[in-house]
């Protein structure tokens, strides 16, 4: 596939090339890997090591999602992609799949024609000042300059928050985090606003964490999840019950460490078993081998594996699951059941 | 007169006096700075007040450079070895963040096992380019020359040679076509025939041979993902392939340009005019959002590929123009002279006129590929990892945010050291070129 | 002349279109249209087909939807309850206000450097040539990025100037704040103020003009005007009489007095910005994404703009400058009234490409966050919106305006100054 991509380039490809718009899980399968679509870089969610090697929550998803259809997690290929180039790149088929700390809104799901497969994590549009600046509310930052990242929902909802609240800002649009936290660090902004997610974790790498505060108000809701396009709905549910399944099996304690001995023979517990495809026929339902579910949790464990891995208390992040525990923990995070 | 005279004189030299030397105020170094540092109250200033500006530079930025931490694992930790050493930890570089990322910075994701492949490539480059620019060079590496646009391909992408190979031999069906059948059908037939017959083998018959091949007598490289591609490698490589694709497609726009053809010289100058007219960064929203649109629905290629043909489309226009500049170089007598040994327009381009405005063109070629390969780093806006993308996904690494200088300089003194020399040798090569003229 | 036979008979073969060079031009011609429209022809079927199954047919109509973003960097009055042509046409005028500081900018310290480097100082002409090749050989994007970083990181915070013993001050008599979010300076403001002609109603690309700038400009071009006609009076004086009477004193009397009059009249002074909650008011705020963005193009181009003028002077014959010298010139008189004119031909051609050059340039401006034309109409509204057709053609569509317009107008002068050639 890629060779006659190649090739293509050097004749006129657009020629040869069939039309492939419909099965995406087809297209995936005979290419042999994943395109999945992140961010450039966000401390957590996904971030290149020095090998090259992608990692974070967002990166897991991929992984699973990899692992499911092609038995492989290995087998994806990141397409960073920025704020800006993120829609484009999915509408335009370059990559099968988002998984870049996105917001469910409307309009992006009924205006740009996306599908969101469900959340993977529920966040919140927040603020970080310095303590030095003795603010204790966002209302309070009348005439302040605040940070934001171009691109992305935040700046609506900042200019919203603001002209509601009746109270003057200057806003600093920025391309990238890691450009806007060296303004915020400088003091070129009294105020980064982003995703409390984003902050909690931009925090744990600043020289002085304890020098900065989370202020109380939540601005926004931002639903972050996974999304396909519109039109391929066989596609939109193998993505989104990948990441049910992960869910699930957090709920139900299947971990990476025990799925394959769950999975070698049927439990007492017949929900674990048609996750696990010892019962029922789930995968062939969905298009999958029947250990779909099972190379998914094991590629990096289930969702809350996945969670404390790379976004966790223990990690240099440090998030509290909070609003991401599991239902029956007081948290939103739940999956409909598979049966 | 003159006896009395004679008289009053009481000494006549009679032999020369031997020479002394200057006085030490004129020579060595004291006169040279007389002469070019304090030649009057206003340059002895200026000279007071540039050496006090170069002093104050270097203060802050020798123990910046040199009093810098080597090996750490993070930036924390570099702070902690510098404060633990010197003190404070500002004012004293972490360099460790190269020595971890620098093959990172050169070669992007490139399988680290696989860096002899874009190296070679590299100096295959030299090899290729070697009897263009250097005197020296045999004409026999014209040969390598011809095979490097596939090497080129085959080495990068890596995958089965039969690909790239029978590309090639479409461009044998193409030459040997021309050649051979215009004895019989005339010139512009044969052409006409054997572009037909390549694009033919191109479109369909490239991939089956290819393929069979491959099943047949497998010999290939492992395959690497053009997304693989980034760093320093990936803006050589978006410019050296701008360069080269640009040059035939600079040669036709320029000679159309020139023509008496009205609506083809409107065509040309209105693509020239165009490219020229917008800036780099909307040809490459163009490449990122707009290239898969204007395609037949289901064609997708990728991002570096789509990259890579804009570049081209943007570094063709500015070539037109250098062509088009060597080609008003040129004497009228040499066009006049190409008539009257009754060469057709096409022949007195390919012996007479092309050669020598080409050859003019050489260092305004090069500077284009400067511009270009500079101007390659904009693809990090567009999310690309060059060296510039790179920083923001190095610096997203918890352990490497906050990191900044260092990444930028090492950057900015990779592309000095490239640029530099690549326009030192330029000006070589215009004052070279311009004594063989006279 | 008996063997004068008639010519033969004019018939038409098909094959004449090819090898009669009379209509072979037309055959290329034709081919080469037929071509070109059916390309174009494929480009433009492909894309409806495509925006069809995306379901997103190209229309115009989201400009007038409300933007719904903040621009920090405006020179007109807008809100985030302006529509998307408003915040594209904040964006034009914001790139037009850095192209135009960028090339004036470029220009003269381009010129400097250009002179300079020829200087018979050697440690100065050294440190030009490492100041052109250091600019030269980076590319400008990694400038302006530096650039940004360097006022950002080595400039104070507001939060510095705060305080019974703050750590840094206000320069130049308390006028001017150099911060890192910008440099704050006085703005020019008028009590009796004659106020603003609005232009364009209520329509996106209103803007309105101060009444006292254009009586400010007026007054100050016709005292100028005078000053000139008193001039060319005395040096008809002095070719009449060969004695130049004093003018000097009558000259700066009329250029400044009626001026200093109007600005009275209208109550002018200075507001001086002042440390109030988070930031400083008042006074004009110059941000730091503009200085960045200014500063990097500027000495960029600039490096350019030095060679180009060193060639120019360069390409004047020695010949010139010891005639000068002969006349009794001064060294510097020479370079203004001798070297300079002459090369000013060799060097306004490729001037105007970089003036070209940073105007397409400033289209970086994203890097750093300042909202030009591509930051807002390329930037935020193309991604709000998702129409990427619409507004990547219309940004195309405003630069390659601007750049013809560039290109007239440099034209022109060029066709002017050529003039004086002999």
């Amino acid at each position: 596939m890629r060779k006659s991509v190649f090739l293509g380039a050097l004749t006129v490809a657009g020629l040869a090339a069939g039309a492939a718009a419909a099965a995406t899980l087809d297209d995936v399968k005979a290419r042999g890997t994943l395109n999945c679509g992140v961010s450039t870089g966000l401390a957590g969610f996904s971030s290149p090591d020095a090998n090259g090697n992608w990692e974070g929550f967002d990166v897991a998803v991929c992984r699973a999602v990899a692992a499911a259809v092609l038995g492989d997690q290995s087998a994806v290929e990141f397409v960073p992609t920025t704020g800006k180039t993120r829609f484009t790149a999915l509408s335009s088929g370059e990559i099968d799949m988002l998984s870049r700390n996105t917001t469910w809104t409307f309009s992006r799901d009924n205006d740009l024609k996306f599908t969101f497969v469900g959340v993977n994590y529920y966040d919140g549009q927040g603020f970080i000042v310095p303590k030095a600046l003795g603010v204790t509310s966002a209302k309070e930052l009348d005439g302040a300059t605040v940070c934001i990242q171009t691109g992305t929902t935040t700046e609506l909802n900042l200019a919203e928050f603001f002209r509601v609240n009746n109270i003057s800002y200057e806003p600093v649009p920025i391309e990238t985090n890691a450009e806007a936290l060296q303004q915020y660090s400088a003091g070129a902004c009294d105020a980064y606003t982003t995703d409390a997610s984003g902050l909690a974790a931009s925090r744990a790498t600043f020289e002085n964490p304890s020098e900065h505060t989370i202020l109380p108000e939540i601005i926004s809701k931002e639903p972050l999840g996974p999304l396909v396009r519109h039109g391929d709905d066989e596609w939109g549910d193998i993505v989104r019950w990948t990441l049910n399944a992960l869910i699930a099996a957090e709920e139900m304690g299947v971990t990476s460490a025990n799925v394959e001995d769950m999975a070698s023979a049927p439990t007492n517990n017949p929900e674990i078993n048609r996750l696990l495809g010892t019962e029922g026929n789930l995968g062939e339902i969905i298009g999958l081998d029947a250990d779909w579910a099972k190379k998914a949790i094991a590629a990096n464990g289930n969702y809350g594996e996945i969670f404390e891995k790379y976004i966790g208390e223990k990690t240099p992040i440090g998030l509290a699951r909070g609003l991401n525990a599991q239902w029956t923990n007081g948290g939103l995070i739940y999956s409909p059941p598979f049966r | 007169m003159s006896d009395t005279h004679g008289e009053t004189v009481r000494f006549v030299r009679e032999t020369m006096l031997p020479e002394r030397e200057p006085p030490t105020s004129q020579v060595g170094l004291l006169g040279w700075g007389r002469d070019n540092l304090f030649t009057g109250p206003f340059n002895t200033i200026v000279t007071i007040v540039s050496l006090v500006l170069i002093g104050y530079l270097l203060a802050g930025l020798l123990p910046w450079m040199f009093q810098s931490v080597w090996r750490a694992d993070s930036l924390s930790e570099c702070r902690e070895i510098a404060t633990a050493t010197w003190g404070q930890s500002e004012g004293h570089a972490c360099w460790a963040v190269i020595r971890e990322r620098w093959p990172q910075l050169l070669f992007g994701f490139y399988p680290s096992e696989l860096y002899w492949r874009p190296i070679l490539a590299f100096a295959l480059l030299i090899v290729a380019v070697a009897p263009v620019l250097f005197p020296w060079a045999s004409n026999r590496l014209l040969a390598v020359s011809a095979a490097y646009p596939f090497l080129l391909a085959w080495l990068l992408w890596g995958g089965s040679i039969w690909g790239p190979v029978m590309v090639a031999a479409g461009f044998a069906i193409l030459y040997f076509g021309v050649t051979l059948l215009s004895g019989r059908i005339g010139a512009l037939g044969a052409l006409i025939v054997a572009v037909v017959a390549a694009l033919l083998w191109w479109l369909f018959a490239v991939g089956p041979v290819a393929g069979e091949l491959a099943r047949l007598i497998p010999i290939g490289l492992e395959p690497v993902e053009s997304r693989d591609f980034g760093g320093f490698m990936l803006s050589i490589l978006i410019g050296v392939v701008a360069i080269g694709c640009s040059l035939p497609i600079g040669i036709v726009l320029a000679l159309g340009r020139q023509s008496d053809l009205l609506i083809v010289k409107a065509l040309c100058v209105g693509f020239i005019e165009f490219i020229r007219g917008v800036p780099l960064i909307t040809l490459l929203f163009v490449a990122s959002t707009l290239l898969n649109i204007f395609m037949p629905p289901g064609t997708d290629f990728d991002i570096i590929l789509r990259v890579m043909i804009m570049v081209t489309l943007f570094a063709s226009a500015y070539m037109a123009e250098v062509v088009r500049g060597g080609l008003a170089a040129l004497p009228k007598g040499q066009y006049e002279g190409a008539d009257s040994l009754g060469f057709d327009y096409w022949q007195a381009q390919r012996l007479v006129i092309m050669p020598q405005a080409l050859k003019i063109s050489i260092p305004g070629i090069v500077s284009t590929f400067i511009g270009v390969f500079k101007d390659t780093t904009l693809v990090s806006i567009i999310g690309l990892l060059d060296p510039l993308g790179l920083t923001n996904a190095i610096r997203a690494d918890t352990a490497w945010n906050g990191v900044y200088w260092e990444l930028f300089g090492f950057i900015a003194l990779l592309f000095f050291i490239f640029c530099f020399g690549m326009s030192r040798y330029s000006m070589y090569l215009e004052r070279r070129l311009r004594t063989d003229n006279h | 002349m008996t063997t004068l036979t008639d010519p033969p008979k004019e018939t038409f073969r098909l094959g004449m279109l090819i090898y009669d060079t009379r209509y072979r031009s037309m055959t290329i011609q034709v081919v080469a249209l037929i071509a070109f429209m059916l390309l174009a022809a494929w480009l433009i079927s492909n894309t409806i087909t495509n925006l069809n199954t995306l379901g997103k047919p190209v229309q115009f109509g989201f400009f007038t939807e409300t933007a719904s973003y903040d621009i920090n960097q405006k020179l007109i009055e807008y809100n985030n309850q302006d529509s998307h042509l408003r915040a594209a046409f904040v964006g034009l005028l914001n790139t037009l206000l850095v192209a135009a500081l960028g090339c004036v900018t470029a220009t003269v310290v381009g010129v400097l450097v250009g002179v300079l480097r020829l200087s018979p100082n050697w440690l100065v002409g050294r440190i030009m040539t490492v100041y052109v090749e250091m600019f030269r050989n980076v590319p400008v994007l990694l400038w302006i990025v530096l650039a940004m970083a360097i006022l950002i990181e080595s400039l104070p915070a507001p939060s510095a100037f705060r305080g019974d013993d703050p750590s840094s001050t206000m320069k130049l008599m308390d006028s001017v704040a150099f911060t890192n979010r910008g440099v704050y300076i006085p703005e020019p403001l008028f009590t009796r103020s004659l106020g603003d002609i609005h232009l364009f109603g209520a329509s996106p690309v209103r803007f309105d003009i101060s009444l006292d700038l254009i009586a400010f400009v007026l007054v100050l071009g016709l005292s100028i005007f005078a000053a000139r006609k008193i001039s060319a009076r005395a040096r008809a004086v002095q070719e009449a009489t060969g004695v130049r009477p004093r003018t000097w004193h009558v000259n700066l009397a009329v250029i400044f007095l009626p001026t200093i009059a109007l600005l009275a009249a209208l109550g002018f002074h200075l507001g001086y910005p002042a440390l109030k909650g988070f930031n400083f008011q008042g006074g004009t705020h110059m941000r730091n994404s503009l200085i960045a963005l200014w500063l990097a193009l500027s000495l960029y181009t600039a490096a350019f703009i030095a060679e180009i003028v060193r060639g120019g002077i360069l390409a004047i014959s020695t010949g010139q400058t010891e005639a000068a010298g002969a006349l009794g010139l001064r060294p510097r008189r020479i370079m203004s009234l001798v070297v300079l004119p002459q090369a000013l031909r060799v060097i306004i051609p490729p001037l105007i490409s970089q003036y070209l050059n940073l105007t397409k340039n400033s289209s970086l401006a994203i890097a750093v966050g300042y909202m030009d034309i591509t930051g807002t109409l390329g930037g935020i509204t193309m991604n709000q919106t998702g129409r990427e057709l619409e507004c990547v053609l219309l940004l195309m569509l405003v630069y390659l305006v601007l750049s013809l317009m560039i290109s007239a107008v440099m034209n022109f002068y060029n066709n002017r100054v050529k003039l004086v050639e002999r």
